[in-house]
């Protein structure tokens, strides 16, 4: 196949856009879009400060290095799950990153907390491990929002991701959760930070794609604890409709977009946790229950790496 | 026709001796890998499925899908 940009071999077909590109075309249609998504759905605008929540995987990793790319300067936040080699293995790709793009990351371990892995976490309060995974990632990461001054999250969130939970949410008819699924989610009066996902549009293949092709070194290995999820099953259905007509995730996306109600007001009451100020339907939020069922009072540190030759302040878009 | 097994493919950290000559994706259907779930690196090169396979060619197929 023939880049249809310059005509060189080209190193990807994209059936999705019938058409093939070369390395150099394939890494500029690809920041484009991601650019354009940022733009249309104003995901991020002058004079905010961004952070990434990052994993050391494909997606994380390559929207990290796409948006100081494009600039937007971001710092990165990583909890660490305390997963033995796994997690040791991910923060070592992302400190990698984070001397390459000369930015600052944030470090919190589940262990210095709890004094044990997230697996063990789970167990203890009976859930299976991506659920307690979910729930610390969500607050950890918005408190280092809220506590270091960062107004927009950014997640590594993509097409296929998006596509998936769209579909598990439509089999159950997940109602509370089916009409939520947006780029860009808000934030909430200084106590839920804004969240953002500028690979929305962006296949998980061509994010692969950017991250060998850009020289990214990220972790290949799955989480030992994704194995059976359901989100993986959904994918591959998703992907064996893709094969034979290729353009169906997106237009399922894009169709989706165009759907979206807005205004539907949240039928419960949201209130804030009277002990951290954490969105929750309760007195307490989970997070804080969870530190109370462990008797654990002390507060949240985190490891900073990288960004030493950077002011102590993060920067802001221009 | 006579197959030399000269070409070795990663997959997930294992190697595989595959026969040659080969379009890549005659390659995926030998392993039954879909195009939408794995990429071919060649010789530390993307390439696409039409690419031909030469002998002693370095193949890894790496796996595009994450989960949880």
């Amino acid at each position: 196949m023939k880049c249809r940009v310059c005509g060189q071999e080209a190193c990807i077909g994209l059936r999705a856009y019938n058409t093939a590109l070369c390395a150099d075309d394939f890494i500029f249609f690809l920041e484009k879009r991601v650019s354009t998504t940022i733009r249309k759905y104003h995901l991020i605008d002058a004079g905010d400060t961004p952070i990434v929540a990052v994993s050391g995987g494909k997606d994380s990793l390559s929207v990290w290095h796409i948006l100081n790319r494009l600039g937007y300067p971001a710092d990165g936040i990583y909890v660490d799950l305390g997963i033995g080699d796994y997690s040791r293995t991910s923060l070592v790709k992302i400190t990698q990153m984070a001397e390459k793009l000369q930015r600052k990351v944030y470090v919190l371990h589940v262990r210095d907390i709890f004094e044990k892995g997230i697996d063990e976490v789970a167990r203890a309060i009976r859930r299976v491990p991506c659920s307690a995974c979910g729930m610390v990632k969500r607050y950890v990461m918005n408190k280092i929002c809220i506590d270091r001054g960062y107004n927009v999250l950014i997640t590594g969130h993509n097409l296929d991701d998006e596509a998936a939970a769209l579909l598990g949410n439509l089999l159950y008819w997940k109602d509370e959760y089916l009409w939520k699924k947006s780029p860009s989610l808000e934030s909430k009066d200084g106590h839920l930070s804004k969240k953002v996902k500028p690979l929305f549009l962006c296949s998980e293949r061509e994010m692969a794609a950017y991250a060998v092709l850009s020289g990214i070194d990220y972790i290949y290995e799955e989480c030992p604890f994704s194995v059976d999820a359901k989100s993986l099953e959904y994918k591959g259905i998703l992907n064996k409709l893709e094969e034979s007509s290729p353009g169906t995730k997106l237009q399922f996306i894009k169709g989706y977009l165009k759907k979206i109600k807005t205004g539907k007001e949240e039928k419960r009451d949201m209130a804030y946790c009277e002990t951290c100020g954490y969105p929750c339907y309760g007195d307490k939020c989970n997070m804080c229950r969870l530190l109370e069922r462990f008797h654990i009072e002390k507060g949240m540190d985190f490891d900073e790496y990288g960004g030493s030759s950077l002011d102590s302040n993060q920067t802001m878009v221009t | 026709m006579c197959y030399e097994k000269a070409v070795k493919v990663e997959l997930e950290g294992k190697i595989y001796d595959v026969e040659k000559p080969m379009q890549v994706s005659r390659l995926l259907q030998q392993f039954s890998l879909s195009r939408e779930t794995h990429l071919v690196v060649v010789n530390n090169r993307l390439v696409t499925e039409d690419h031909r396979l030469e002998k002693d060619d370095q193949i890894k197929l790496i796996r595009v899908v994450s989960g949880g």
